[in-house]
C-alpha cells in the first residue's frame, strides 16, 4: 500500500467522474494530471509504451500469426497495401495475439466490416474505438464510443450543427475564406501545401464552426494533433504532458467561447450559426457546460472530428491527382466531376484507418468466432480496397468511379460521420476554388508521412502550382 | 399496373410505376428520381434514402423496426410520418403512394 493513496484519491479522483459544475474544467483537467504524476512516481500508472521505426519485413515473409496491423509505421512505409491484400486473401478474420496493444481481430473485408458496423447490438464502441485505450487520467465521454441508446440522445443534441441547412448558410463564408487563402498562394515557387493549405484551410473551417478566435485559430490543429497522437491509443508520438497541457487549455477557452457566448446571448443578441450558439439555443443542451465532461467530449469530438481527416483529404487529393495524371486533365476537361471526384478522394484516402469495437458475445464471422470481450478492428483502409466490393480496380483512383459513395471512409451504422457532409462541402469549395486559379498542382517529392495506426495523415508535401491562363 | 408518386422539395412531382417486391429506394434510383442518395445501398446503413410518407399512407408501408428507427434518428429533418427507403418493399397494395422528398440528405 502505498501512503500518497489515501491522502490523493479522494481528493482528486472523483472530479472528472463526476460532473461537477463548481470546479472549472481546465482545473480538475490539471488535478488528474497531477495525480497521474504522483501515481506514475509511486510505479502505479499504466506504462507508456515509446515506438522505435525499424524497416519492416514485407509481408511475404511473416507467418499470418505474426501480421501486426497496429504497428504505426506501416502507412509511412508504405507497406500497409501489402498486409491488407494478403489477410483480405488469405485470413480476413484476423487474431493478432502479441500487439503493444494487446491482443485483437482485424477484419479488412468489406462485407464483413459493414456486418460489424451496422450491429451495434453485438459490437460495442465503448470505451473507446482506438485500439489502444485513452490516456489514464483523462478518459473523455464522447458519443463517438458510446451505444445506444446514449449515444442517439447525445448525438441528436449536436447533430443540427452540421446538418445541410446549416451547412448552406455557412457556404459563402467559408468559400471567401477558402478563395483568400489561394490567392496568397506563391506562383512557381516550392511550397508545403500541407501548412499552407490543408491546415490553413481546416483551422480556418473549425473556427468558423465554432466562431473560435480567429487569431488563434492554429490552436484548434495544435490540439487536435496532440489528442489523436498519443502512443497508448494509436502509436503516435505525443508525449503525455503535452496532452494533459493541451487538454485543460483547450477546457479553458471553450468555456470561455462558451460563456461569453451565453452573455451575448442573455444580452439579447441575435445568435449566430456557429455550433456554441445552437447548443446555447436547444433546451437539451442550453445548459451543458454544466456537465462537464460531456461538454468536453463534444468539444473533442468535432475539433478532432472536424481537423486532420479533412486536412489530410485536402492534402491526399493532390497527391493522387499527381500519381493518376490523366485523372487531372480528365478533371479540368470537366469541373463537373468534383462532387463525384471528392468522395473518390475520401475513398483513396481513408483518413482514418479504422474504428475498434468490443464483441458484447460470442460471435462467429467468416468461420472465426470472435469472443465476448475481444478487440474487434475494422479496417476500413483494408476495405476500401476490398476487390470484392469494387468492380473498378480499388487500387486505382478514378474520378468518376460509379457508386463511390459506398466507400467506408464515413463508416455505416448509427455512428456514421456527422460531418461527412461538411467535410465533402470544404473539399468540393477547395476544388471549384482550385480550379478557376491554378492549371496544375506539381508535387515535387515524397510527401512525409504521420506516425500513427489510426491517422493515415501528412506532415509536409511540398509542391509547386501554374497559374491558369 | 399500380402508380407511385415521389414529390421533389422543389414541388416537382415524379410518376413511376410500382415493381412488385422492389424496394421504394431502388424504385426511385431506376426510375430517375433524384434527391436519393443510398449510400449503402439499401443495408439500413447510411440514412440517405430518407423519404417523407403521404399522413394517408403510414399505416400501410408497414412497421418501422428498431435498425431503422436508430437509422432515421441521424436526421434531423426526421418527422413522424419520416422512413427509410430501402426499407420499404413495394406492392400493389401501395398504389396511389405519396412519397415527398427531404430538401437534403444526411
Ligand atoms: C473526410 C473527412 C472525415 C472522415 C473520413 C471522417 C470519418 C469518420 C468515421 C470513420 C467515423 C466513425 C464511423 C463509425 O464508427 O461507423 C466518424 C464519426 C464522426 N465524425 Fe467524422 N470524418 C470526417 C469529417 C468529420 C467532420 C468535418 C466532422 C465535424 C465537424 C466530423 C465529426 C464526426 C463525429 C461527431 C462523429 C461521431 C458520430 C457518431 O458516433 O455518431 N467528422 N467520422
Ligand atoms: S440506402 Fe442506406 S439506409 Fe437506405
Amino acid at each position: 500500500m502505498n501512503p500518497l493513496k489515501p491522502l490523493l484519491e479522494p481528493v482528486i479522483q472523483p472530479v472528472l467522474n463526476k460532473a461537477t459544475a463548481i470546479i472549472p474544467i481546465h482545473w480538475q483537467i490539471k488535478g488528474a494530471h497531477a495525480f497521474q504524476h504522483a501515481k506514475n512516481r509511486v510505479g502505479r500508472g499504466r506504462p507508456v509504451p515509446t515506438f522505435k521505426e525499424v524497416p519492416l519485413p514485407e509481408v511475404s515473409t511473416l507467418a499470418l500469426q505474426d501480421i501486426d496491423l497496429s504497428n504505426p509505421f506501416l502507412y509511412r512505409q508504405g507497406l500497409w497495401h501489402s498486409y491488407f491484400k494478403r489477410l483480405r486473401d488469405e485470413c480476413p478474420v484476423h487474431y493478432q495475439k502479441h500487439s503493444p496493444f494487446g491482443p485483437f481481430w482485424s477484419i479488412t473485408r468489406y462485407e464483413d466490416i459493414l456486418f460489424v458496423d451496422t450491429h451495434h447490438d453485438l459490437f460495442s464502441a465503448e470505451p473507446i474505438i482506438s485500439i489502444g485505450p485513452q490516456p489514464e487520467g483523462l478518459e473523455i465521454e464522447t458519443f463517438i464510443a458510446m451505444d445506444p441508446p446514449k449515444h442517439d440522445v447525445q448525438r441528436q443534441a449536436v447533430q443540427g450543427v452540421v446538418a445541410p441547412k446549416n451547412l448552406a448558410q455557412m457556404e459563402a463564408l467559408i468559400r471567401s475564406r477558402t478563395a483568400d487563402v489561394l490567392d496568397q498562394l506563391p506562383i512557381d515557387e516550392p511550397f508545403d501545401w500541407v501548412q499552407k493549405v490543408s491546415i490553413e484551410l481546416t483551422s480556418r473551417m473549425l473556427a468558423t464552426l465554432f466562431d473560435f478566435p480567429f487569431d488563434q485559430r492554429h490552436k484548434l490543429a495544435y490540439w487536435s494533433d496532440v489528442a489523436a497522437g498519443a502512443p497508448e491509443s494509436t502509436g503516435g508520438n505525443a508525449n503525455t504532458d503535452e496532452f494533459f497541457r493541451a487538454a485543460a487549455d483547450m477546457a479553458k477557452q471553450m468555456s470561455l467561447l462558451w460563456r461569453e457566448k451565453e452573455a451575448r446571448k442573455a444580452a439579447g443578441e441575435e445568435p449566430g450559426f456557429d455550433l456554441i450558439s445552437l447548443l446555447l439555443a436547444n433546451d437539451d443542451t442550453r445548459d451543458m457546460i454544466n456537465r462537464p465532461m460531456e461538454f468536453m467530449g463534444n468539444m473533442v469530438l468535432l475539433i478532432i472530428g472536424g481537423n486532420d481527416t479533412t486536412r489530410n483529404s485536402m492534402t491526399g487529393g493532390v497527391f493522387a491527382l499527381n500519381q493518376f495524371p490523366d485523372e487531372f486533365t480528365k478533371l479540368r476537361k470537366n469541373p463537373g466531376l468534383i462532387p463525384n471526384m471528392v468522395s473518390e478522394i475520401i475513398r483513396w484516402q481513408t483518413p482514418l484507418a479504422y474504428m475498434r469495437r468490443v464483441a458484447k458475445q460470442d460471435v462467429a464471422l467468416n468461420g472465426q468466432t470472435i469472443k465476448k470481450g475481444d478487440k474487434v478492428v475494422m479496417w476500413y483502409a483494408s476495405g476500401n480496397r476490398d476487390e470484392r466490393a469494387f468492380e473498378q480496380d480499388p487500387d486505382q483512383f478514378i474520378i468518376d468511379r460509379k457508386n463511390v459513395r459506398k466507400h467506408l471512409s464515413f463508416g455505416f451504422g448509427v455512428h456514421r460521420c456527422m460531418g461527412n457532409r461538411l467535410a465533402e462541402m470544404q473539399l468540393r469549395i477547395l476544388w471549384e476554388e482550385i480550379l478557376k486559379r491554378f492549371d496544375h498542382i506539381e508535387v515535387l517529392d515524397e510527401p512525409g508521412y504521420v506516425q500513427s495506426n489510426f491517422v493515415r495523415g501528412y506532415s509536409t508535401m511540398n509542391v509547386k502550382l501554374s497559374a491558369r491562363h | 399496373m399500380g402508380k407511385i408518386t415521389f414529390v421533389e422539395h422543389s414541388g416537382t412531382a415524379h410518376i413511376v410505376e410500382i415493381a412488385e417486391g422492389q424496394s421504394l429506394m431502388q424504385t426511385a434510383i431506376d426510375n430517375g428520381v433524384p434527391g436519393i442518395d443510398a449510400d449503402c445501398g439499401g443495408a439500413c446503413a447510411c440514412g440517405t434514402c430518407h423519404v417523407i410518407l403521404h399522413s394517408d399512407w403510414v399505416q400501410a408501408a408497414g412497421s418501422i423496426n428498431a435498425d431503422e428507427q436508430g437509422m432515421l434518428g441521424l436526421t434531423p429533418e426526421k418527422t413522424d410520418a419520416s422512413r427509410l427507403a430501402c426499407q420499404i418493399t413495394v406492392s400493389e397494395a401501395l398504389d396511389g403512394l405519396i412519397v415527398h422528398l427531404p430538401e437534403f440528405q444526411m
